[in-house]
Parts: structure tokens; C-alpha cells; sequence
């Protein structure tokens, strides 16, 4: 492929307290890929989005962006991560994907309010604007995190296992919006755990088990040899791990 | 005794009243809304810490200069904002969790802060530093505490978006920018000026009711922010008012007067309030049909 990668990974190790989550990963993403990240638990798929996001500096080794930096990124984390009690309306919660445009102190204008409801409105959420985020179900406030992700509008998106515990009908039209973002050319990492839909959606597959266990066409990836390997890999944790060899000796 | 020489002569006749009354004006708008955030970011108790994390500047600043409006303001200043990066430096990088480092700064600065006022060996300061002296504000006290109250609110204005979004989606807010420690330190400093404000006025013990027993009533009623804060402001002021006569007829002291009235109104919030503990369980409307 002659274009440069979207994202190329050099020798990265990301982790918590020395011990390593994602090991000596070797990748590269290309522009345009629509990659699902499977894996074991514990093997690492959330750690290697919150690298690439810059929530976590690598241990060692490098993530490089084509796009201008972490300027040009979306990266939606696990829905855990998000307080629902607070008494915020779904339009508000849905424009601060205008962030990038409007920032901490530009106005939304008519223009911008329109682009929100048109958002909500791709997602299945017309209607929806005034009500809080407390009231709305785990598929309704997932659809209007995609909303979001509309108007943030960048080339990089990350997805942290966009669809734990939602219904079928919700998950396929959020994958029918993820396929639409790919024909767009955009380059999209889903974190997955459900082999079926990985299989029906998504062209490459990277497998983790802290380090690559494969990275290619899906149907070459998601093979039984493969997936037990990455299993053995990922229950291999020792806490008393002694120091990585040097570079030259891997 | 007529409605008016109940309620608003003692305001008319006596000017100490009218200056309690502008000073729990100006906390009730610059204060409150700041303990609107903190309930919100479930920091409530945390402000009560940070309120006595104060005491300690306070005192030092007292034991130096006497009673001295510049010097505790600015002793408290300074002991809160060190008690709050001292805390956030930790709870970044130890093992500890905000609450616990700001636990252990806040109990050893209360209790320096007792023995720094005690080795002035007057009990009656420690108490004026306690409970505040919210009938008894002078120019210079009173103008502070407004000071205090229209920074706080042009801090909010200016902090607004980045602090909603550090409130209820702080990984989004890291995502898209780099406000979140912005946000965040600059939320705790108004934090700490608030409490200092209210710890001229009503004391340190007290200083943390007025941010978050209306913010606390408020949030029962509303469903919106907007509404939250103007309505915790109103009640905040009501809760100053009614206090302030509650003392004047009853001669009781008035810090305690104006929160246990904010109290009255979050108790009458709680029992009737959609959001309280009879609501739900009311049979009175019919479901809706979708």
C-alpha cells in the first residue's frame, strides 16, 4: 500500500506499573482500515486505544498519527466512564461533539443546533433533545454518543466495546453507521467481544493478547488456533515478572 | 406585631442587619452556585473538609496581625489552596484516592489550626473563627465577601463548558482538550475563595452549609442546571434572610440561625420536592401514555 498508515505502532509497550498490557507491538494501521481489536480479557484492547488517545504514555516504543496529532481523533471510552445522574439535557450532551468548532466559549448558533438535531436524528434519537441523560436507557445514550461522534467528524475514530449489553436492533444501526463512516474513508478501531458480529462487519481484524497475535484479512485472524493461542497468552500474568530483556535479544 | 415590623423593620432600623443581608446576598451568588458544582461532582463533604483545611491560615494569619481582615483572608487563602494541590499532587501519584490524601492534609491542618488559635489563649476568638460574624461585617469584610462573589461568578462563566463536561464525562473532556486540569484546579480555587468568603461570615463550620444544603434542596426540584443554580440561590438567600431575622427576634447567633433555616428548607425540599421522599409514592397522576 503506498499511502502512509493512519496509525503506525513502533515497538510500543503500554501498561500500569511496569507490568506491561500491550507488549512490543509491531502495526500499522492503514487509512481507511475498519479494524475490530479482539482479544481475551486483560489482553490489552482498551489499554492500546488509550495509547493511542494519549490517555496513557507508553512504557516504551511509540505510537505515530498521520493525522495532525491527537488533534484529529475520536475516541469514545467504555460507558462506565460517564456519570449519569448529572442533570444534563441529551442536545447539550450531543453538541459538545462541536467541541473542536466551539470550544469553551463560542455559541452555538442556529446553524450548529441544526447540525445537532440533524445528529440525533441519524442515530434514531429525534425527539430525545430535552430529556435528561439520567432517563435515557443504555441503547438510547449509546445512540447519542454516536450523535456525538457524528459532529465531532474526525478521521480516526476509536471505539471501546461500543456495544456491551445493547440490544441487536440498536447494535445494527450503530453498525450500519460504522460501515457508513468507513465507506467514507475514515480509519475506525472497534474493540469487540462478539465474535459473530466481528465476523459479519468487519473486514481486519488485530488480536491481542498483550502482544500481537495476528493482524490481518478477519477470516485469517479469527481462527480456533489463533483465538486459543491469544487465551494461553493472556492467563500468562506474573506478578513478580522480572525486568523485559533488552531490545536485541527479543 | 404587624408582618412589616416583623419581617422588614428590623432591616429598616438597624444598619448591622442590612450588612448581614448584603453579605448573605453576595454568598448566596457566589457562594452557592459554586456548592451546586461541588454536589454535583460529589465533592459535598469534601468541601466541609476543605473548609476546615482553611482554619490553620486563618489562624497563623490571626496570631500575627490580630484581628486583621487582610491577613486571615490571606492566610486562608493560602492554607486552602495548599491543602488542595498538596491533596491532588498525591492522589496523582500515590496509591491514595483524593479523598483519603485530602483527608489526612485537612484533619492535620484543623488541628494545627485549634492549637494556632489557642495559643492566642482567648476562647472567644476561636469561637468568632468558628461560627463568623455575619452581624457584625464592617466595610471592608463586606466588600471582600462581594469581591469574592463576583469573581466567583465571572470564574463560573468562564469555566462553565469545560467544568459541566469534567462533571459528567471527564474522558471526553481529556479527549477533545486540554481543560481538564483547568477545570479542575480552577473549580477548587473558587472553591476555596468561596469558603473563605463564607468563613468571614458565618464561620468555618458553617461556611460550607450555604453551598450545599440549597444546592442540595435545589437539585430535589429540578431536573435542569440552569434552574438548579438560579433556584439554589434563591433558597440560599430566602435560608440568609430568614436566618438573620430568626436571630434578631429569637437572639440566637446568626450563622447557626441562617443554615438551620437553609435546613428547614431542605427538609420541607426533601418531604415535598419531586425528586423527595413522599413524591413517588403518591398515587396522584396517572402514568403517561408513552
Amino acid at each position: 500500500m503506498s499511502a502512509p498508515p493512519a496509525i503506525r505502532f513502533e515497538n510500543l509497550t503500554l501498561g500500569y506499573e511496569r507490568h506491561p498490557a500491550v507488549h512490543h507491538l509491531e502495526a500499522e494501521i492503514p487509512a481507511g482500515a475498519l479494524v475490530a481489536v479482539v482479544g481475551p480479557n486483560g489482553a490489552g484492547k482498551s489499554t492500546l486505544l488509550k495509547g493511542i488517545a494519549g490517555e496513557l504514555r507508553p512504557l516504551d516504543g511509540h505510537v505515530r498519527l498521520r493525522e495532525h496529532g491527537r488533534a484529529r481523533l475520536a475516541y469514545m471510552p467504555q460507558r462506565s466512564e460517564l456519570e449519569g445522574d448529572f442533570p444534563v439535557s441529551v442536545f447539550d450532551m450531543t453538541a459538545m461533539g462541536l467541541w473542536r468548532e466551539i470550544g469553551a466559549f463560542r455559541s452555538l448558533d442556529r446553524a450548529r443546533r441544526q447540525r445537532v438535531s440533524d445528529a440525533l436524528g441519524a442515530v434514531g434519537m429525534a425527539g430525545f433533545e430535552m430529556r435528561s441523560i439520567g432517563s435515557l436507557s443504555g441503547g438510547q445514550l449509546q445512540r447519542a454518543r454516536f450523535a456525538r461522534l457524528i459532529l465531532q467528524d474526525e478521521p480516526v475514530i476509536l471505539l471501546d466495546e461500543p456495544f456491551a449489553a445493547i440490544d441487536a436492533r440498536t447494535v445494527d444501526d450503530l453498525v450500519r453507521l460504522i460501515l457508513h463512516w468507513h465507506t467514507e474513508g475514515r480509519t475506525i478501531l472497534t474493540v469487540m467481544h462478539d465474535f459473530g458480529q466481528v465476523r459479519r462487519h468487519f473486514p481486519t481484524c488485530l488480536l491481542l493478547a498483550r502482544e500481537l497475535v495476528a493482524f490481518g484479512p478477519t477470516a485469517e485472524v479469527m481462527t480456533e488456533a489463533l483465538l486459543a493461542r491469544a487465551q494461553r497468552l493472556s492467563e500468562a500474568f506474573d506478578e513478580h515478572a522480572s525486568e523485559c530483556p533488552l531490545p536485541e535479544t527479543v | 406585631m404587624s408582618l412589616y415590623e416583623f419581617i422588614v423593620a428590623p432591616f429598616i432600623d438597624f444598619g448591622f442587619m442590612r450588612r448581614g443581608l448584603a453579605g448573605t446576598l453576595a454568598l448566596a451568588l457566589g457562594a452557592t452556585p459554586v456548592g451546586v458544582f461541588l454536589l454535583l461532582r460529589r465533592m459535598s463533604l469534601m468541601g466541609d473538609a476543605m473548609s476546615h483545611a482553611i482554619l490553620p491560615g486563618a489562624a497563623l494569619g490571626y496570631l500575627v496581625c490580630g484581628l486583621s481582615l487582610g491577613a486571615m483572608t490571606a492566610g486562608g487563602i493560602a492554607a486552602g489552596l495548599a491543602v488542595v494541590f498538596a491533596a491532588g499532587l498525591v492522589a496523582r501519584t500515590s496509591n491514595l484516592k483524593e479523598d483519603a490524601s485530602l483527608a489526612a492534609f485537612y484533619l492535620l491542618s484543623l488541628a494545627a489550626g485549634v492549637m494556632i488559635v489557642s495559643l492566642s489563649g482567648r476562647n472567644l476568638d476561636l469561637l468568632r473563627v468558628l461560627f463568623g460574624s455575619v452581624l457584625a461585617l464592617d466595610d471592608a469584610s463586606l466588600l471582600l465577601i462581594a469581591t469574592i462573589a463576583s469573581l466567583s461568578l465571572f470564574g463560573l462563566a468562564l469555566l462553565f463548558r469545560p467544568l459541566v463536561l469534567e462533571c459528567f464525562d471527564p474522558a471526553f473532556l481529556r479527549a477533545v482538550s486540554r481543560m481538564s486540569p483547568l477545570a479542575h484546579y480552577g473549580f477548587l480555587l473558587l472553591v476555596v475563595l468561596n469558603l473563605v468568603s463564607g468563613f468571614h461570615a458565618l464561620g468555618t463550620l458553617m461556611a460550607v452549609g450555604i453551598m450545599i444544603l440549597p444546592a442540595a434542596s435545589a437539585r430535589l426540584w429540578t431536573r435542569g442546571l440552569p434552574a438548579m443554580l438560579a433556584l439554589a440561590s434563591g433558597m440560599a438567600f430566602l435560608g440568609g434572610a430568614a436566618g438573620l431575622l430568626l436571630s434578631f427576634h429569637a437572639d440566637v447567633p446568626a450563622g447557626p440561625a441562617i443554615i438551620l433555616v437553609c435546613g428547614i428548607i431542605y427538609f420541607i425540599s426533601l418531604a415535598a420536592a419531586p425528586g423527595g421522599l413522599l413524591a413517588p409514592r403518591l398515587p396522584v397522576h396517572r402514568h403517561l401514555s408513552s
